[in-house]
């Protein structure tokens, strides 16, 4: 009955864990991916639609509302799917169906879960606001796209998907799961309509508390940023530096302080 | 294996528990209480005791889902505090509730949690299926976990536990809640499991399951270890007594109860019914309930069957059930602690 010595466990095996939990989301993403289309893109579609499509047609809105519109929904979108993909789950998974366990439980350090999580919401968050682009030139004919600033562009998805893997990792771990409808009255609702997404920031001088609101939250970073990437001349825009140290300090706080919450609730 | 609490040479063990202990933040008492135990590979180790004893932080420190506050746990010499990892690696873990992927089919959570642990590929699709077809779930590997029941579902994690081979099971509470025929074939699954050498580390409040299935059992309770041994060992340290237990159709009044202590030999006698835990009394007998007695008897309890028999058919009494016994683990319990545990 001599027990053998315990192999030692390499960075290999604990990466492989991370491929192997990653694999598993993305295969039950792609076999349920009508489920993922319709609850990723009909909110911003619909918004899409009703504002740059009907109220120009009705003549409500003038010509051009698209430009500030538009980038502001990818900002949107971008933010949404990846707070929506990391909160949801984990108060489920936390509260009732316990089935982070089983993750949890495998050869890798807690901070891998969390990693693959946060990876995991990019991910649906790019693919999210990529398929944006297609729906936007079916609906408006046209959208507004500037080569030379992909870069600009690029950072703004990806910065605009960290924010909400941030905001959504701290709101899964700290909201108790019988308050999961509070989450969505009480944060998402403010959260989208204080975005700056349906309209620029610096225009917001005439009303100054809620241009102080609006810059409390870091969405409206995302769809400035996202603005200077896309309409520099058209639209006014907060510079894209600001955005982009903003942004980063705000990532930086927020999965720091979303981990710790994943730790309490992961490790009593 | 029986005897000591800790065996000296400490090389080789599965599992290696020492003065462990658990507080809680805010909480005034220790939840685990300086708990010490051992197993060896291919044993069965039983934590007895009633809901709240600890038996569950306990499993919880060895697993790495809790931080112990003090003391120290090695799975198969892995110190689960220094290097959860490692640990992780050796142990499984079968929960009280079901944790399963609903997402997915039951093969594919055997077949991801296999791939989590690095098991290769194909490996992992042969031991699914390997593993479906021992535990009865060939024809359901498809489905997915919502609609099973309780003990369908039990049988998947503990299939699932075993994709990575682990060297230590960890069972809390592996037949509750279960009827009577899964819980035979969860008993003989673990029986096979203790013969291919994988330790096994339950918890229970069921003193059937404990003195069935454990090699050796812990009494635990408030966080203390109170005894660990085999369960005759356990047993047997209450001397000189026998029991016997029976059972009649209907209930009975005291005059049925003073007429069989009156017996000779027998020491005491106990109204048994089916009381809820943690001391809760259950619902007072009724007409239509069976009557259950238990007699402590010096000496042969085989001697007294015939006298009590003839006692419950002078007051009417159909005996209807006959169990002899020495005292059980419940006894034991008992004993240690001074109250039920059932």
């Amino acid at each position: 009955m001599n027990a053998v010595a315990a192999p030692a466990i390499g960075r290999g095996t604990q990466w492989r864990a991370f491929r192997a939990v990653l694999r598993r989301d993305l295969y039950v993403t792609w076999r349920e991916f009508p489920a993922f289309l319709a609850q990723v893109i009909l909110q911003p579609l619909f918004l899409l639609f009703v504002f740059g499509y009907v109220l120009q047609k009705l003549t409500y809105t003038q010509n051009g509302y698209t430009n500030v519109l538009y980038p502001g929904l990818l900002a949107l979108t971008a933010v949404i799917t990846a707070m929506q993909a990391l909160a949801f789950p984990l108060v489920a998974e936390f509260g009732w169906t316990k089935e982070i366990e089983d993750r949890l439980l495998a050869p890798m350090p807690t901070s891998f879960v969390v990693g693959e999580k946060v990876l995991f919401a990019v991910l649906r968050s790019l693919a999210a606001t990529l398929i944006m682009i297609p729906l936007g030139i079916i609906i408006l004919g046209s959208i507004p796209w500037r080569w030379s600033d992909l870069p600009l562009f690029v950072a703004a998805l990806v910065l605009g998907a960290l924010v909400g893997a941030g905001f959504g990792l701290l709101m899964g771990t700290l909201v108790p799961p019988q308050r999961i409808t509070l989450l969505f009255s009480l944060v998402f609702t403010p959260l989208l309509f204080t975005g700056c997404t349906q309209y620029p920031w610096p225009k917001l001088e005439s009303i100054r508390w809620f241009q102080i609101v609006t810059a409390c939250n870091p969405m409206t970073y995302v769809s400035e940023l996202m603005r200077g990437a896309m309409v520099p001349e058209e639209v006014p825009h907060i510079a894209p530096w600001i955005c982009i140290v903003v942004l980063i300090f705000s990532v930086t706080v927020l999965l720091i302080v979303g981990t710790r919450g994943f730790y309490r609730r992961a490790i009593d | 294996m029986a005897g000591d609490l800790i065996p000296e040479e400490s090389a080789g063990l599965a599992v290696e528990v020492r003065d462990l202990v658990k507080r809680y933040p805010k909480s005034p008492v220790n939840a685990v209480d300086g708990v010490s135990f051992s197993a060896v590979a291919g044993e069965v180790f039983g934590l007895l005791g009633p809901n709240g004893a600890g038996k569950t932080t306990t499993i919880g420190m060895l697993t790495t889902r809790v931080r112990p506050t003090a003391g120290a746990a090695r799975i198969g010499g892995v110190d689960v505090a220094d290097d959860p990892v490692r640990a992780r690696a050796q142990l499984a873990v079968v929960p009280q509730q079901s944790n399963l992927d609903r997402s997915i089919s039951i093969r594919d959570n055997l077949i991801f949690h296999a791939a989590y642990h690095g098991v290769p590929a194909r490996e992992r699709e042969e031991r699914a299926d390997d593993l479906l077809d021992q535990f009865g779930l060939l024809d359901r590997a498809k489905d997915k976990p919502d609609f099973f029941s309780g003990g369908q579902s039990q049988r998947v994690m503990i299939a699932r536990a075993l994709m990575h081979a682990p060297r230590v099971l960890f069972l809390d509470e592996p037949t509750t809640g279960l009827d009577p025929a899964a819980r035979l074939f969860v008993w003989d699954r673990l029986r096979e499991l203790r013969d291919s050498d994988v330790t096994l580390i339950l918890t229970t409040h069921d003193m059937d399951e404990a003195g069935l299935l454990a090699d050796r059992v812990g009494v635990m309770d408030h966080g203390h270890l109170l005894a660990v041994d085999t369960p005759d060992a356990l047993i047997s340290s209450l001397e000189g007594e026998g029991t016997l237990e029976l059972t009649a159709d209907r209930a009975a009044d005291g005059a049925v109860i003073d007429a069989l202590t009156a017996l000779s030999g027998v020491e005491q006698v106990e109204t048994v019914n089916a009381a809820a835990e943690d001391g809760v009394p259950g619902p007072p007998p009724s007409e239509s309930q069976p009557f259950r007695v238990r007699l402590y008897v010096s000496g042969d309890a085989a001697l007294s069957v015939a006298p009590a028999a003839a006692v419950l058919a002078e007051h009417g009494l159909a005996l209807q059930d006959v169990k002899l016994g020495a005292p059980t683990l419940e006894d034991v319990f008992i004993h240690l602690t001074g109250r039920t545990l059932r």
